[in-house]
C-alpha cells in the first residue's frame, strides 16, 4: 500500500490523537521554528543573486568554509573511532567505574559550550596542563586548526556514543556466538559480523556530530586563534558581519550553513528511516 | 560461550584505552574547572558565588529552565506521537524541520529572533507601539532557549517509539480504552526513561545556552544576565576565579543532571530485572 | 506499586513542583523588575564595567543630595557595535558611553540619537580619551619602543581582530598613520609595512579582553597592543614587576563618545537624569576618578595632577589621516577592502 493510500484509509489509523498531536506539532514548528527563519530569508530578499553569490564566495569566507569543514571532518572521524570504542567498552565489559564513565559521556552536552571553550583553551595553551606536555614534543594544539578540531570533537562526542550504544545493546548474543563458533578471530568477526549491524548507527552518529560541529561557535572561538585564512571558522564570519551591522551578509552566510546542515540532516533521517524499515520489515 | 573481544588481553587493552582517552579528553577539563574555581580557596569561591549579581543570574537561569521544560515536553511528546504512530505525507520533512535548531548556529538563532521581535522587526515594531518588550527582557531569553532546546525530547522519543511500534496501544484502543488512558497507561510507562532523559538534556542545554541568549539578552547585570553570560563578563573583567566559580556552578548542575540520569537508568535496569 | 502508578504520581508531582517553582521564581524576577524608583540604563563598551561601577554610586549620591530622589542605575556592557545594534533593535538604554564614534553615529543615523550629538557635550561629546599603547614583558627583551620595532622578524604581537573590535581597529589605524608619516605617503611602502605588521600577529581574539588573556594567561607574543588605559590597568592588575607599558612617540587619538538616546530617555521619563549623568562625567571629581582608571581627561586641574602618568605623545586624529571615520571604515575594514587584501597570503 502506498503511503498516501495508507494515510487516506481510516483503518490504518486506529490510534487517536492525530488531530491533537498534529495541531500542537504544526503550531509549535510554525511559531517557534519557521516564523523566525522567515526573518532570515526576509534579509536575503534584499540581496540580488549576484550580491548573494559575491558574499558567500568571498575569499576569506571560502577559506573559513575549508577550515570549518576540514576540522569538522577530522573531528567526526576521530569521534567515529573513539565513540565506537567507548560504546563497545560500555556495552560489552564490566569494570569498576563503568557507571561513572557512562555518565561522563553526556558531559559535553551538559556543559555550556563557553565553559568548554575557556577550559579547553586553558588546558591546551602552551602553559596549560596539556599544552606544556605537548608543545615540547612539537604538537601545538591551541590557536591552530587542531584546537578547532579538538573543541568540535569535545562538543560532539556524545552523538556517536549515544547512537551506537543502543544498537550494540540490542544485538542478540547469537550473532557473536555464531561467528565465534566458526572459528573466526576477533578482528575478522568484528569486521564481518558486528560492523554490518553497527555501521548505519555509526554513520548516523558521525553525521550528527559533523553537523553539530559546523555550527559550533562558543567552544571554538577561545581556542581557534582566529587568524584570517587559516583558523577562522564560518560562525566567526557570521559574527563579523553582525559587528558591521551587515544583517544581509550575516544572513547570507548563515543560510549557506543552514542549507548544508539541513540537507545533511535530511539525508541522515532518510537513512535512519530506511534502516529501521529494514530491521523491522514493516513500512516504517 | 565466548563472545567477540572477550579475550583478557583485548579486554584490558580496550578498557584501558577507553578510560585513558576519556580521562584526558572528558574528565580533565572538568577537573580543571574546579581546580581553577578553588585556586584561591573556598572563601574566595564562596564570595564569588554569593555575590548579588551571581545570585540573580542563578535565579534567572533556573526560572528560564523551569519554564522551558514543560513547553518542550508537551511539544516533544506530541511530535513523537505524530511521526511514529501515524503515516502521512510530509512526515519525514516534519522530522527534519525539528532538527533546524541543531543546524542553526546559536548566534544566528538569536539573530533571527531579534530580526523578528526586535524594534525593527515586523512583529516587534507592532509590539513596540503597544509598549510590549520581549527582546532584552526575560521573555526573549525564554523564547530563544525554547528554540535551541526543543529538539531534545522529540529526538529521544522518536527512535524509541519507532522501535517499539504501536501494537500495544492498538490493542488497548481495540479493547475500548480512550485515547488519553491509552497514552497514560500504555505509552507513558514504555517511554518514561527516554522522556526523562530528554528532559534532562533539555534542562542541561537551557541552563547552559550562551550564544543565542547573548544576542537577545542585552546583558544588563542584575536583570537579564544568565549564568553563562555572567561567567563571560567575569572572565572579561580579569576575574578568572569568579568566572570559573560560575563555571563550576554550571558544571555542578551538569553533574547533578548526569547523576540524575545515571540514577534513573539504574532504577530502570532494576525494574526490568524484576519483571 | 505498579510501574504506571509509580510513574504517574512521580511525574505529576514533579510537574506540579516545576509549575509552582516557576511561578514563584517568575514573580520574584518581575518584582525586582518593577522597582518603584526611576532607573537609568547605561549601555557601554565591554571593558568599562569597573569604571562605571565606581562612577554610578557617586552619581546616585550626588543626585540624592541635589534632588532628594533615590535612583537606580543599570549597566549593560558588550562590544560597542553589539551594544549599538541592541539599542537599534529595542534595548531601552537611556545613555550610551561608547569607545567608537562610529557606533554612536549609527544610532544618530537611525534617529535614536540627536543629529548634532557631538555638539551636545564638550570636546566632541568625549569626556575622556585615550590612545593606543604597548604592554611588553619584563625588561622589554625585544626592545620595542615604537611601531617600526613591531615589524621586526622575531616580534610577535597580540591585539584583537580589527574586524570585530574597535580596539583592534584603532591599533590598525595607528600603525597605518605611523607608516604614512614614516614613508611620506608612499602607498606601496605603507602597504608593505602593514602586511609585515599584520603577519607578526600571533592571535586575533574577538575582543580586547580576549587578547589580554592570550598575552598574560597563555603567555603568547612579545607585545600586547591595546588602549593606554587598558594596558596600565592590566599592569596594575597583574603586577607591575612582570610587565612594562610603552607609549609610542606617535599614536592615535581614541575618543570615548557619550550621548543621550533621546527616544528611549523620553519614553522612560529619564531625559533630565540622562543629561545630568553625562554632564557629571565632566565634573572635576569624576575626571579625577577617570584619570585614576588611566584615561586621559580634559579638566585642567586634574591634567596637572596626573601629568606624570601620561607621557607626551603625538596623537594622530582619524579625520586628519583618513578623511573621516566613514572613509576609514569603507576603505580599510569592509569586506574585501584593504585589511582583507593585506591579510591575504
Amino acid at each position: 500500500m502506498s503511503q498516501l493510500a495508507l494515510w487516506r484509509s481510516g483503518s490504518a489509523r486506529v490510534l487517536p490523537g492525530f488531530g491533537l498531536s498534529m495541531g500542537i506539532s504544526v503550531l509549535f514548528i510554525s511559531l517557534v521554528l519557521l516564523l523566525p527563519i522567515t526573518g532570515l530569508f526576509g534579509q536575503l530578499a534584499g540581496l540580488s543573486l549576484a550580491e548573494y553569490w559575491a558574499i558567500i564566495t568571498e575569499g576569506r569566507v571560502v577559506a573559513s568554509y575549508m577550515v570549518t569543514i576540514g576540522a569538522a571532518a577530522v573531528a567526526a572521524l576521530v569521534n567515529a573511532v573513539f565513540g565506537l570504542l567507548l560504546a563497545w567498552v560500555l556495552v560489552r565489559y564490566e569494570f569498576p567505574g563503568k557507571r561513572l564513565l557512562d555518565a561522563l559521556m553526556d558531559l559535553p552536552f551538559a556543559l555550556p559550550t563557553a565553559v568548554a571553550g575557556i577550559t579547553l583553551a586553558t588546558l591546551y595553551a602552551g602553559n596549560g596542563w596539556m599544552g606544556s606536555l605537548l608543545e615540547p614534543l612539537g604538537f601545538q594544539v591551541a590557536y591552530t586548526w587542531v584546537g578547532i578540531a579538538l573543541a568540535m570533537a569535545f562538543t560532539s562526542i556524545p552523538f556517536v556514543v549515544r547512537t551506537v550504544q543502543p544498537v550494540l545493546e540490542d544485538l542478540p548474543a547469537e550473532v557473536d556466538e555464531a561467528a565465534m563458533s566458526l572459528g573466526a578471530t576477533d578482528g575478522v568477526a568484528f569486521r564481518r559480523v558486528i560492523m554490518p549491524h553497527l555501521w548505519p548507527a555509526l554513520v548516523t552518529g558521525t553525521g550528527l556530530a559533523f553537523v553539530r560541529s559546523l555550527g559550533e561557535f562558543g567552544a571554538i572561538i577561545f581556542i581557534a586563534g582566529n587568524m584570517p585564512y587559516e583558523t577562522e571558522i564560518t560562525a566567526l564570519m557570521i559574527f563579523v558581519k553582525l559587528q558591521e551591522y551587515d544583517y544581509a551578509g550575516a544572513s547570507a552566510i548563515a543560510s549557506v550553513v543552514l542549507f548544508v546542515s539541513l540537507a545533511l540532516l535530511l539525508a541522515i533521517n532518510i537513512w535512519q528511516g530506511r534502516f529501521v524499515r529494514r530491521l523491522h520489515g514493516g513500512t516504517g | 560461550m565466548r563472545r567477540i573481544g572477550d579475550a583478557p588481553a583485548v579486554r584490558r587493552l580496550l578498557i584501558g584505552a577507553a578510560l585513558l582517552l576519556s580521562a584526558l579528553f572528558l574528565l580533565l577539563p572538568l577537573v580543571a574547572i574546579f581546580a581553577q574555581a578553588f585556586s584561591q580557596g573556598v572563601m574566595v569561591f564562596w564570595a564569588n558565588v554569593s555575590n548579588t549579581f551571581t545570585l540573580h543570574a542563578i535565579g534567572l537561569t533556573l526560572v528560564i529552565a523551569l519554564l522551558t521544560i514543560p513547553i518542550c515536553l508537551v511539544f516533544g511528546v506530541a511530535l513523537a506521537w505524530l511521526v511514529t504512530r501515524f503515516s502521512f505525507p510530509g512526515r519525514r520533512i516534519l522530522q527534519t524541520l525539528i532538527d533546524i535548531p541543531f543546524a542553526v548556529s546559536p548566534v544566528v538563532a538569536g539573530l533571527i529572533y531579534l530580526l523578528l521581535y526586535g524594534r525593527n522587526g515586523w512583529i516587534g515594531s507592532w509590539l513596540d507601539t503597544h509598549d510590549i518588550q520581549l527582546m532584552f527582557a526575560w521573555p526573549g531569553i525564554l523564547m530563544v532557549t525554547i528554540f535551541v532546546t526543543c529538539p531534545f525530547v522529540a529526538r529521544e522519543l522518536i527512535p524509541l517509539m519507532q522501535a517499539q511500534g504501536s501494537r500495544e496501544e492498538e490493542a488497548a484502543v481495540t479493547l475500548g480504552a480512550g485515547g488519553w488512558t491509552t497514552f497514560r497507561r500504555v505509552t507513558l510507562p514504555n517511554i518514561r526513561w527516554a522522556l526523562l532523559y530528554g528532559i534532562i538534556l533539555t534542562n542541561a542545554r537551557a541552563v547552559g545556552e550562551f550564544g543565542a541568549v547573548s544576542v537577545v539578552a542585552g546583558a544588563i547585570r542584575g536583570k537579564t544576565n544568565t549564568l553563562p553570560l555572567h561567567l563571560e563578563q567575569l572572565y572579561q573583567d580579569y576575574n578568572a576565579v569568579g568566572a570559573f566559580a560560575s563555571a563550576a556552578l554550571l558544571a555542578l548542575i551538569a553533574l547533578l543532571t548526569l547523576a540524575a540520569k545515571a540514577g534513573l537508568e539504574w532504577r530502570a535496569a532494576r525494574q526490568e530485572a524484576f519483571l | 506499586m505498579t510501574r504506571s502508578t509509580f510513574f504517574r504520581t512521580g511525574l505529576r508531582r514533579s510537574l506540579i513542583a516545576t509549575a509552582v517553582g516557576a511561578t514563584v521564581a517568575a514573580t520574584a524576577v518581575s518584582n525586582t523588575a518593577m522597582a518603584q524608583e526611576r532607573e537609568l540604563l547605561n549601555s557601554s563598551y565591554d571593558i568599562a564595567r569597573e569604571l562605571f561601577s565606581a562612577i554610578n554610586p557617586e552619581f546616585q549620591a550626588w543626585w540624592q543630595e541635589e534632588y532628594g530622589e533615590e535612583i537606580a542605575i543599570s549597566q549593560s556592557h558588550g562590544g560597542s557595535s553589539a551594544q549599538a545594534r541592541a539599542i537599534m533593535q529595542g534595548m531601552r538604554a537611556d545613555v550610551v558611553t561608547f569607545n567608537q564614534v562610529t557606533d554612536v553615529q549609527v544610532l544618530a543615523d537611525a534617529g535614536l540619537v540627536a543629529e548634532d550629538w557631538q555638539d551636545a557635550f564638550d570636546n566632541n561629546a568625549s569626556p575622556y580619551y585615550s590612545t593606543t599603547a604597548f604592554l611588553v614583558r619584563k625588561g622589554n627583551p625585544k626592545g620595542i619602543e615604537s611601531w617600526d620595532d613591531l615589524v621586526k622578524e622575531d616580534v610577535q604581537m597580540v591585539f584583537p581582530n580589527p574586524k570585530t573590535s574597535g580596539n583592534g581597529r584603532y591599533t590598525y589605524l595607528a600603525a597605518w598613520g605611523f607608516a604614512e608619516n614614516e614613508f611620506d605617503g608612499d602607498e606601496e611602502k605603507i602597504q608593505d609595512f602593514m602586511r609585515t605588521f599584520l603577519r607578526n600577529v600571533a592571535v586575533f581574539d574577538t575582543g580586547g579582553r580576549g587578547a589580554t588573556t592570550s598575552f598574560i594567561e597563555r603567555g603568547i607574543g612579545d607585545v600586547l597592543i591595546s588602549f593606554e588605559s587598558e594596558v596600565n590597568n592590566i599592569r596594575g592588575e597583574y603586577g607591575s614587576d612582570d610587565y612594562e607599558v610603552i607609549v609610542p612617540p606617535v599614536s592615535i587619538l581614541a575618543e570615548f563618545p557619550v550621548a543621550v538616546v533621546g527616544e528611549n530617555a523620553e519614553r522612560n521619563g529619564n531625559s533630565d537624569l540622562a543629561q545630568s549623568y553625562l554632564e557629571y562625567l565632566y565634573r572635576e571629581d569624576t575626571q579625577r576618578l577617570l584619570a585614576g582608571f588611566n584615561y586621559r581627561v580634559h579638566d585642567e586641574t586634574v591634567v596637572a595632577e596626573f601629568a606624570d602618568q601620561f607621557p607626551d605623545t603625538e596623537l594622530l586624529e582619524v579625520e586628519d589621516v583618513f578623511g573621516s571615520w566613514e572613509e576609514a571604515m569603507e576603505n580599510h575594514f569592509e569586506g574585501g577592502a584593504l585589511l582583507d587584501q593585506l591579510q591575504r597570503r
